[in-house]
């Protein structure tokens, strides 16, 4: 590698000495914009933090800071099983919603991205139209449905509207991923005297396995997200997820609002958020773009 | 090893489009074969269907003698070298190079002799466990085709495999394509675009347009006796000059000047039939080293056509020259004609008047601007027919 | 279409069998997704269009009968649906507007930001990723007099208490949380603008405000668009943070809200419905107006391979 130590290409004296000052400028200005966007983001969710870690006696008084500290808040709810119960409903319904959501967009999207059959832009409409469908049209009759078919109130019951809202996202986000695979490394493969099946095990999939795990994130997310089905299509602490039973928490008194105990029960729920975030930063923002913009 | 016979193959898109029409090749056991045209000619569809990766609409495609039109690729023991080289980015180059070999269940010491020995030969050794991108565009291209030989199929098919390389590389990778093929004495159909590597690498080169083979022969055949006007103007660079003539009083009449056709040439126009024969006119095609100037040793005392004109632009290049000029008096205008101007994108540049190039000897005094006498060798012109873009030497065959 | 059960007949490009069996695996391989995806949705939805046709109150289920479009005559001729309607047009509006334009600034700072991009963007992303339930709760205690750290912010008035200011809380939650999501879209669009078009716009003499908006604003119109489409179709929905915040009262409620209240509180299940139907057809027309008028791509739709 040859590197060239970049003179300023000759020019005015005076464009030059002007230029890093206004660049200056700008990459503070820049800065600065983009340091008051961190504090946007992070303020509502450190207020949530510091009211799990205050005291039922200093919860009321406003400040931003707690004056004193107590992991009261969290015994108490990890002491009930409205809240334990309602976080293992959350983690295994999301956990198989998106097990399921993935196989089977993975196998949908494979197919509109990479083989050619009759229906296929029927089928993309398809999925477009229910990604942006209105949960509320859809609450009114699965109530009645699943209350006679007997899922109401059940992991299945929650599951299977999760399945049918995250497969289109699951669908689009794959079928991107997909899509960019050079179709040429199938045909390699083909020639290579692998059956379609090999092809797609031993070099589509591992190549797509990025896609997935964005997909099964993004899906993850929605799933723990929802709020509409998790206390329409619930009605006890057996399949109610954690955001409807945060609704549900009730404080020492009649009147007193059980602030300490939700906001506790919210930061819980937020970390694996958090985590996902830290951890797949690239991914995610790969995966929610993709599609958005026609390269 | 085997040879591959193309008998009219014809493939036809669900859109109706006519990709491949009625397609004949008789490709040897052992014999290196071109097939080159500008894009869009079919000569990527051929080789997918011999391929087996696009299936054929009619026809019979055999392989080794056996009619393979329906067989999967997996089954047709053919390699095939991508011009994007389709590595598997997720796989060492070890790992891809002996794909091919895990998948049909080779036991393991058999696949790393193998790859081994192969990549000895494509100078990868160092390289074995690597991953594709860590390789320059040299190496993957040689790992494309390490992949292709350890397998030793019944051919090799190689679709445009040095196009990605830069002019250098392509010229050094050339080489070592020939050497292999010498090596191994495999079968090998070459797909490419590029003319000079048609003609430097193959013992016959099929030349196809718009989904036929124009003409099928060695490189000389093809430069020497250019069966139409389209594989005379496609083959060759600086490409064969072009212009329209007429036959009156036993002359041909040109814009260089009249031209007294000799016996070969006589014979020809005599045995020429056609719409076009009846009207009298046809086409003429000189090659540019058929000029030189009439000034010069060479040309000096010589039989052939003396013309004067002005250089528009001189290129000297050392070894020799390039005049170029203009002729008024009309250009010669086939289908064959607009689609190579097509290709080579220059069809806004030629306006009325005819250009020309001719290849003079680096000896010659002419200046830019300039006028000039330049000598023409008529012996060697070609004459076609404006209407089929036959040449008249060509058998009238299709 | 010919039925491709006459292999026989070779006429006009004929399906080879790799062609078929490519067909037989695309269908095989969508027809999982595709049977969840109907059976939720296309039976419900037809279900609730039987419903709205009748009248239907869970507290008097055997008092079900046919009445028609008597329900639409319902809610149509009710103030609260027109209401509702409003509420959530300027919910949607006026939160995507303000979205939008800090979504674009947001874009921009990220796209000419040297250092810290990647902090950034992780931490733009947990207003992204965090429960909506969550986050409004956290802006409901902000807000709530005594206990929130901005209830002082406009006197003693209690924000949530007034149609107003409740829907501006309800406006700032939304926003917060789905600028960041509005800012990646929009950073890639602008990640499509080359870098040389800026160059040569600055040697013929544009100023950066003329660089945006006549270069670098039309070519990222199709980014922009379909951001806009989703923003506007998720904004139209909106349930979880005013649930939370004023839970519909002080006359803040979504249609959404209205739908669940219908269902849950009146339990009238006829009525519920159609505001259902007619939920879903302005969605519908929504979404038309936006592909139709505007001619938003679907993405990933053009279904080339």
């Amino acid at each position: 590698m040859t590197t060239v130590t970049s003179a300023p290409a000759a020019g005015p004296a005076a464009a030059r000495a002007r230029r890093p000052s206004r660049d200056r400028t700008a990459l503070l200005g820049w800065s600065a914009a983009n340091l008051v966007i961190v504090g946007m983001s992070l303020v509502p969710l450190l207020w949530l933090v510091s009211l799990s870690f205050k005291t039922p006696a200093s919860i009321t008084d406003g400040s931003f800071i707690p004056q004193e500290w107590t992991f009261e808040n969290y015994r108490e709810i990890f002491g009930e099983s409205l809240f334990t119960r309602a976080l293992l409903n959350s983690l295994g319904i999301a956990l198989i919603s998106t097990a399921l959501a993935v196989v089977l967009g993975s196998m949908a999207a494979y197919a509109i991205a990479r083989l050619e059959f009759p229906g296929k832009r029927l089928l993309v409409g398809l999925a477009l139209l229910i990604a942006m469908f209105p949960q509320i049209s859809l609450v009114s009759p699965l109530f009645n449905l699943w209350r006679q078919i007997g899922i109401f109130d059940t992991w299945l019951g929650l599951i299977i509207p999760y399945l049918t809202f995250s497969l289109p996202l699951a669908i689009y986000t794959l079928s991107a991923f997909f899509r960019e695979i050079p179709w040429d490394l199938e045909k390699a493969a083909q020639v290579d005297g692998a059956t379609p099946r090999q092809a797609f095990l031993r070099v589509i999939a591992p190549l797509a396995a990025p896609g997935m795990v964005t997909t099964a994130i993004l899906v993850f997310i929605f799933c723990w997200n929802d709020f509409l089905f998790a206390i329409s299509l619930t009605s006890t602490e057996q399949s109610r997820t954690v955001p409807a039973a945060i609704a549900f928490f009730t404080g020492a008194s009649q009147f007193a609002q059980p602030i300490g105990s939700i906001a506790a029960a919210a930061v819980v729920i937020t970390i694996p958020i958090i985590v996902f975030v830290l951890l797949f930063q690239r991914r995610i923002v790969a995966g929610l773009t993709s599609g958005a913009v026609k390269g | 090893m085997a040879d591959i016979v193309l008998d009219h193959v014809t493939k036809r898109f669900p859109d109706g489009r006519l990709a491949v029409d009625d397609a004949n090749l008789s490709i040897a056991d052992g014999e290196f074969v071109i097939l080159v045209g500008p894009s869009g000619c079919g000569k990527s569809t051929t080789l997918n269907m011999i391929a087996g990766l696009e299936d054929i609409s009619s026809g019979e495609l055999r392989i080794g003698g056996k009619v393979v039109n329906d067989l999967a690729p997996k089954d047709r023991d053919i390699a095939m070298v991508f011009q994007s080289y389709a590595l598997y980015p997720h796989m060492s180059v070890r790992k891809n190079m002996g794909f091919a070999l895990s998948l049909a269940k080779r036991p393991k010491e058999e696949i790393d002799r193998l790859v081994e020995e192969a990549a000895r030969v494509l100078d990868l050794t160092e390289h074995l466990d690597r991953r594709p991108a860590q390789l320059s565009g040299g190496q993957r291209q040689r790992v494309a085709m390490g992949r292709a030989i350890v397998r030793s199929p019944k051919a090799f098919l190689m679709d445009e495999p040095l196009s990605n390389l830069d002019a250098k590389l392509r010229v050094q990778m050339r080489t070592e394509v020939s050497r292999i093929q010498n090596r191994f004495g495999t079968t090998m159909v070459y797909v490419t675009h590029d003319q000079t590597e048609a003609m430097t690498l193959g013992d016959r080169v099929a030349v196809l347009r718009s989904g036929r083979i124009q003409q099928v022969g060695t490189p000389t055949e093809l430069y020497g006796r250019p069966a139409t006007v389209f594989v005379a103007g496609f083959i060759g660079s600086p490409a064969m000059n072009f212009v329209p003539a007429t036959v009156e009083e036993g002359e041909l009449r040109t814009p260089l000047g009249a031209i007294v056709p000799d016996e070969r040439q006589r014979r020809l126009l005599d045995g020429w039939t056609g719409a076009a024969a009846d009207r009298r006119s046809l086409i003429v095609g000189a090659r540019p080293e058929h000029f030189e100037d009439a000034a010069l040793e060479q040309a000096k005392d010589c039989p052939g056509l003396r013309f004067t004109v002005t250089v528009d632009v001189l290129e000297r290049l050392g070894s020799d020259s390039f005049a170029y000029f203009t002729l008024a008096g009309g250009q010669a205008r086939t289908a064959d004609l607009e689609e190579l101007a097509h290709d080579a994108g220059t069809v806004e540049l030629s306006g009325k008047a005819e250009q020309v190039v001719a290849r003079l000897d680096a000896a010659s005094r002419i200046r830019e601007g300039e006028k000039a006498e330049l000598w023409l060798d008529v012996h060697q012109l070609h004459l076609f027919d404006p209407d089929t873009g036959r040449n008249l030497d060509a058998p009238a065959t299709a | 279409m010919r039925s491709p059960s006459e292999p026989g007949t070779r006429r006009k490009a004929p399906l080879s069998a790799r062609a078929r069996a490519e067909r037989r695996l695309g269908w095989a391989l969508c027809a999982p997704a595709v049977v969840v995806i109907l059976a939720v949705t296309g039976y419900p939805v037809g279900y609730a269009v039987y419903l709205s046709l009748h009248r239907y109150d869970l507290r008097f289920p055997a008092d079900s009968e046919f009445v028609g479009l008597t329900n639409y005559a319902t809610v149509l001729t009710s103030p609260l649906w027109w209401q509702a309607l409003a509420v959530t047009v300027i919910i949607a509006v006026i939160s995507v507007a303000i979205q939008f334009v800090l979504g674009l600034t947001l874009a921009l700072a990220m796209h000419r930001a040297l250092i810290g991009r990647g902090l950034i963007r992780t931490v733009i992303l947990i207003p992204y990723g965090i429960v909506t339930v969550v986050a409004a709760f956290g802006w409901r205690y902000a807000w709530t007099p005594d206990t929130g750290y901005l209830s002082g912010l406009f006197g003693d008035a209690a924000p949530l208490t007034s149609q107003v200011h409740g829907i501006a809380v309800i406006v700032l939650a939304e926003v917060w949380k789905t600028t960041p999501f509005m800012a990646l879209l929009l950073l890639a669009g602008l990640a499509l603008v080359p870098e040389d078009l800026l160059r040569a716009a600055k040697v013929d003499g544009a100023t950066a405000w003329q660089r945006l908006t006549r270069v670098i604003l039309p070519l990222m119109k199709p980014a922009i668009l379909v951001a806009l489409l989703f923003r506007v179709l998720d904004a139209f929905r909106i349930f979880d943070s005013i649930y939370v915040l004023t839970a519909g009262a002080y006359d803040t409620r979504s249609v959404s809200i209205l739908g669940y209240d219908n269902l849950f509180t009146a339990l009238n299940l006829g009525v519920g419905s159609s505001l259902s139907v007619l939920i879903f057809l302005v969605v519908a027309l929504v979404a038309f107006v936006f592909v139709k008028g505007f001619g938003v791509a679907a993405p990933g739709g053009e279904g080339h391979r």
